[in-house]
């Protein structure tokens, strides 16, 4: 892999990059479902190739083929450099990367049991008594059970001296239950909702998830929720699972942190942001509860890596800190604008896409008090667990988030089920009305975080407790 | 611009079925792709990207157990281990006794879509086109944001049950938003020919968009009639296709279809269908298993006539297979890619416009989301240009709202549709028309 990397690095060199990088992926993955009782799909998938990207006369090309060998990295780095000399026909103004030490190492997820080595009978007889124990409840109409598990094998190298090695492991399973009537449909899932939780860790992971001792739950309240009453429409205290606050944190503190949003790079497809560099350090985000931090080095994080797709180390930054806005996520361009080193967050897709600035870990500081404290100190309110539907502004300021199901709160205990809840609010004032963090700290996944075109799906990770809400309007309908 | 050719791509698929030849069935899907994609933000091009990729997603049985194996390389010896682990997963798996078997082979289907103009389509002149926007822009003292892609692909497919396929086709895509401070408009084209892609035409749509929105204002949330152009219903109809007009969904209890077919579900001025050879669309002739695409009528004159199928979902159902897979393993059922919503009679957008009484004209939505199945409940916000009407006149420019609606209550009160449609499309190819809608909830509003 080395000599082709190097080889693409001379001919970008040699073409008239100033800057040039180049990547070599090797992905592959299986995925499983079984469903109703039978398999539904096993599928083992692999991709390779190589990416190079060549920065020239100010302006970025990047160019990618699933060949790999020297040929193909003359080639390659052409189209790039082409293309490069393309974009600098229409520049704003040239790009100006921050200052970054080489690196050279080589990093590998730490795991016991490689996923991989794991038979496909075992791994499908774990999904099938899971599905087994879900369809014992009557009412469940469609019963799902899926597992997914990656490995990632990476080489890059730059025109600066940087050359690093990577393998990161993830595994991830999850169930869901599906009751139905002539005129509605109930959906309850495990740990995670849409399909899984993934982690980076190995097959032992999985195992930890106590999938079987959960499903008959998850297959009542699937079933009850058909005959639940409509989550009210009010404004009142709302109590969030660690789940859906894993969800929060993504939605509405890790894309608005995302500097290439604040300075406008994805404002024609994803949006901007209202966190803009002019409020860093002073913009109350949030109430002093709240502490944030982009940690890509947090164990089993589904974005935890030893360094990003530009060779910059694996870090930890405050982005929340006491409530005050105080970082961004960044990569070495953008980086450049504020002044700084990059937070080291550019993560590509695979080798056929450029690297953009992604969450890592972003991940809520855990509070001192139990869920069930929290719980037992609100005298009126709505509990909600795990998230069903979400939508956000391009501003990253409007939200209306859907969960699987609620509770209502009377005298600190959870008394009526809610099917349909519905919470919507702005971010800040949102995150202020924060008044408490509970201690069930846990990493949660979420596999299929979209951003870029064409657009690329990315694993971030986001450490998250339960959190109490005051003021917050909950049930619209349409 | 080049892509695998019938004769390469088969050649590629007769190795592998080769290989998996101890297989009681096998299938093989052979996709390449040449395709390129100028992004330009703040008046000037940043992303700039070229990929070449090959693709092979083999499926075989050994009896009632089915095993997937895909990849991305096509030497013979990569061919041979996709084939050797596609066996081995089979081999270790309990029998699917719903397994239908592989689909036979049927009509070989083509379809146009392949133009000159867009494979010749180069970076430089990708990057003229971008030029064009961020002068229309500089013009107007607006920024310019957008994308313009071209590109090319083939899929092929083959199997041991008398399957074989190929079609080749090109897409170009293009958006422009134009901002200031306070506002922005967007513009945007979709086809496989890029000659047919006028960028300073999108520059202006976006740019006329802008200067219109410059200094909105909030209104309170609530009902109110609604001008939807066309990707904001796209977006609508994309839900249907992935929730309602899922035939396995429909099975299986879980779409509003179930117990609605033959019934009055929408307007009777509203009709929605798949065709996946017509080509005002972006043609797509036949599934992922190589199954020649049917037109499918999903709504006539508002009454629900039919769902799509695949040969999974078909012969458990005892259904018709309408050739709506993708391709395998696919445990989420078929979905309709290529839909059609049938024009009306109103000459323009403005005309739509003209016809409401105290209303919003949305451009564009951002972010919907499915809320509740059953009703086809979605939230999302406007975007790119949301106005007040009043007596028939545009009086303001609007902040961005969230809508929370049925899509179902949506479309039955439908009031007027324009006759002109423009092909759109997030995840899914879509021509729609313009529409007026008699009552559309918003429910919140933003600073944006």
């Amino acid at each position: 892999m080395k000599a082709v990397i190097e080889r693409a690095l001379d001919t970008a060199s040699a073409g008239g990059a100033a800057y040039a990088d180049a990547r070599i992926v090797q992905k592959t993955s299986e995925f499983l479902m079984v469903k109703d009782g039978q398999v539904a799909a096993v599928n083992l998938s692999s991709d390779y190739g190589l990416g190079v990207r060549a920065l020239v006369n100010g302006s970025w090309g990047f160019a990618s083929a699933s060949r790999v060998n020297t040929e193909s990295a003359d080639e390659v780095a052409g189209r790039a450099l082409r293309i490069a000399r393309a974009s600098a026909r229409v520049q704003e103004k040239p790009v100006v990367l921050a200052a970054q030490d080489p690196s050279v190492g080589e990093y590998i997820t730490p795991y016991e049991s490689d996923p991989f080595d794991v038979s496909t009978e075992d791994k499908l007889g774990l999904l099938l008594r899971v599905n087994d124990l879900l369809r014992r409840e009557k009412g469940v109409k469609v019963a799902e059970c899926a597992m997914e598990i990656y490995k990632t094998e990476k080489a890059f190298g730059s025109t600066e001296g940087a050359y690093v090695t990577q393998t990161i492991v993830e595994s991830g399973a999850g169930m869901e239950s599906t009751a139905t009537s002539d005129d509605d449909i109930q959906k309850r899932s495990f740990p995670n909702s849409f399909g899984r939780q993934v982690v980076t860790g190995g097959y032992e992971e999985i195992e930890k998830l106590e999938l079987e001792s959960n499903a008959p739950r998850i297959a009542s309240e699937s079933a009850a929720l058909l005959s639940a009453a409509e989550c009210p429409a009010t404004t009142t205290t709302v109590i969030l699972d660690a789940t859906q606050v894993a969800l929060q944190v993504h939605e509405s503190c890790g894309h608005p942190t995302e500097l290439d949003r604040a300075l406008g790079y994805e404002a024609s497809f994803a949006g901007t942001s209202f966190l803009t560099p002019d409020m860093l350090g002073a913009f109350r985000y949030g109430s002093d509860a709240v502490n944030i931090v982009a940690d890509a080095t947090t164990p089993l994080g589904a974005g935890t890596f030893g360094y990003d797709d530009e060779g910059v180390p694996a870090q930890r930054n405050y982005l929340v800190k006491d409530g005050i806005f105080v970082g961004y996520l960044t990569s070495r361009e953008t980086a450049s604008e504020l002044d700084q080193r990059s937070s080291g967050a550019m993560r590509a897709e695979s080798w056929n896409h450029i690297p953009l600035i992604r969450m890592t870990n972003i991940n809520l500081m855990p509070g001192e008090t139990s869920p069930e404290d929290l719980i037992a100190s609100t005298d009126d309110g709505i509990y909600m667990e795990l998230n069903k539907s979400w939508s956000i502004d391009d501003l990253r300021l409007n939200f209306q988030f859907g969960t699987e199901i609620a509770w209502q709160i009377e005298g600190g205990r959870l008394t009526n089920m809610y099917k349909n809840p519905t919470y919507t609010g702005i971010t800040p004032q949102f995150w202020q009305s924060c008044d408490a963090v509970a201690n069930n700290w846990r990493m949660w996944g979420t596999p299929n975080c979209g951003k870029g075109e064409p657009v690329q799906g990315m694993h971030v990770g986001h450490g998250a407790a339960a959190a109490r809400f005051r003021d917050v309007r909950v049930g619209v309908r349409g | 611009m080049t892509v695998l050719s019938e004769t390469d791509a088969h050649q590629i698929a007769r190795r592998a079925l080769d290989f998996a030849g101890e297989a009681d069935e096998s299938e093989v899907v052979v996709s390449s792709a040449d395709t390129g994609l100028t992004r330009f933000a703040n008046n000037g091009i940043h992303q700039n990207v070229s990929e070449e990729s090959v693709h092979v997603n083999l499926r075989l049985a050994l009896g009632k157990r089915v095993g997937v194996a895909d990849g991305n390389q096509v030497d013979s010896d990569s061919l041979r281990r996709l084939a050797e682990r596609a066996a081995s997963i089979a081999r270790l798996q309990p029998e699917n006794p719903e397994f239908a078997g592989l689909p036979s082979g049927g009509e070989r289907r083509t379809a146009g879509g392949l133009c000159q103009s867009t494979l010749e389509f180069s970076p430089e002149d990708r990057a003229d086109g971008a030029a064009k926007v961020v002068n229309a822009a500089q013009a107007r003292g607006l920024t310019a944001f957008g994308a313009f892609s071209t590109g090319v692909r083939s899929v092929a497919v083959a199997s041991t049950a008398g399957i074989e396929q190929y079609h080749e086709g090109t897409t170009a895509n293009a958006n422009a938003v134009l901002m200031n401070d306070d506002a922005s408009g967007t513009g945007m084209a979709l086809s496989s020919d890029v000659a047919e892609i006028d960028m300073e035409s999108i520059g202006e749509a976006a740019a006329g968009k802008a200067e219109r929105g410059m200094s909105p204002e909030d209104i309170e949330p609530g009902t109110y009639q609604v001008v939807l152009e066309e990707a904001a219903v796209a977006q609508m109809v994309e839900f249907l296709a992935f929730e309602s007009f899922n035939g396995l969904f429909h099975e299986e209890g879980r779409s509003f279809t179930s117990a609605s077919m033959g019934k009055a579900v929408m307007g009777e001025n509203i009709s929605i269908w798949d065709d996946g050879v017509d080509p005002s669309g972006i043609a797509s002739p036949f599934d992922g298993e190589g199954v020649a695409r049917e037109r499918v009528d999903f709504i006539e004159n508002g009454v629900l006539k039919a769902v799509v199928y695949d040969h999974q979902t078909a012969s458990k159902y005892g259904a018709e297979n309408t050739g709506h897979a993708w391709t395998a393993p696919n445990p989420y059922g078929p979905v309709a890619a290529n839909l059609f919503m049938a024009p009306g009679e109103v000459a323009s957008v403005e005309e739509l416009v003209a016809g409401v009484e105290r209303g919003v004209w949305v451009t564009t939505f951002h972010y919907t989301n499915l809320l509740e199945p059953m009703r086809v409940v979605l939230t999302g916000m406007t975007r790119h240009g949301t106005f007040m009407i009043e007596n028939g006149k545009v009086t303001k420019p609007l902040r961005n709202l969230r809508f929370t609606q049925s899509v179902l209550d949506a479309f039955s009160a439908v009031e007027a549709l324009t006759r002109d449609t423009k092909l759109t499309g997030d995840y899914l190819r879509v021509r729609a028309p313009a529409v007026l809608i008699r009552e559309f909830q918003f429910t919140g509003g933003s600073q944006s």
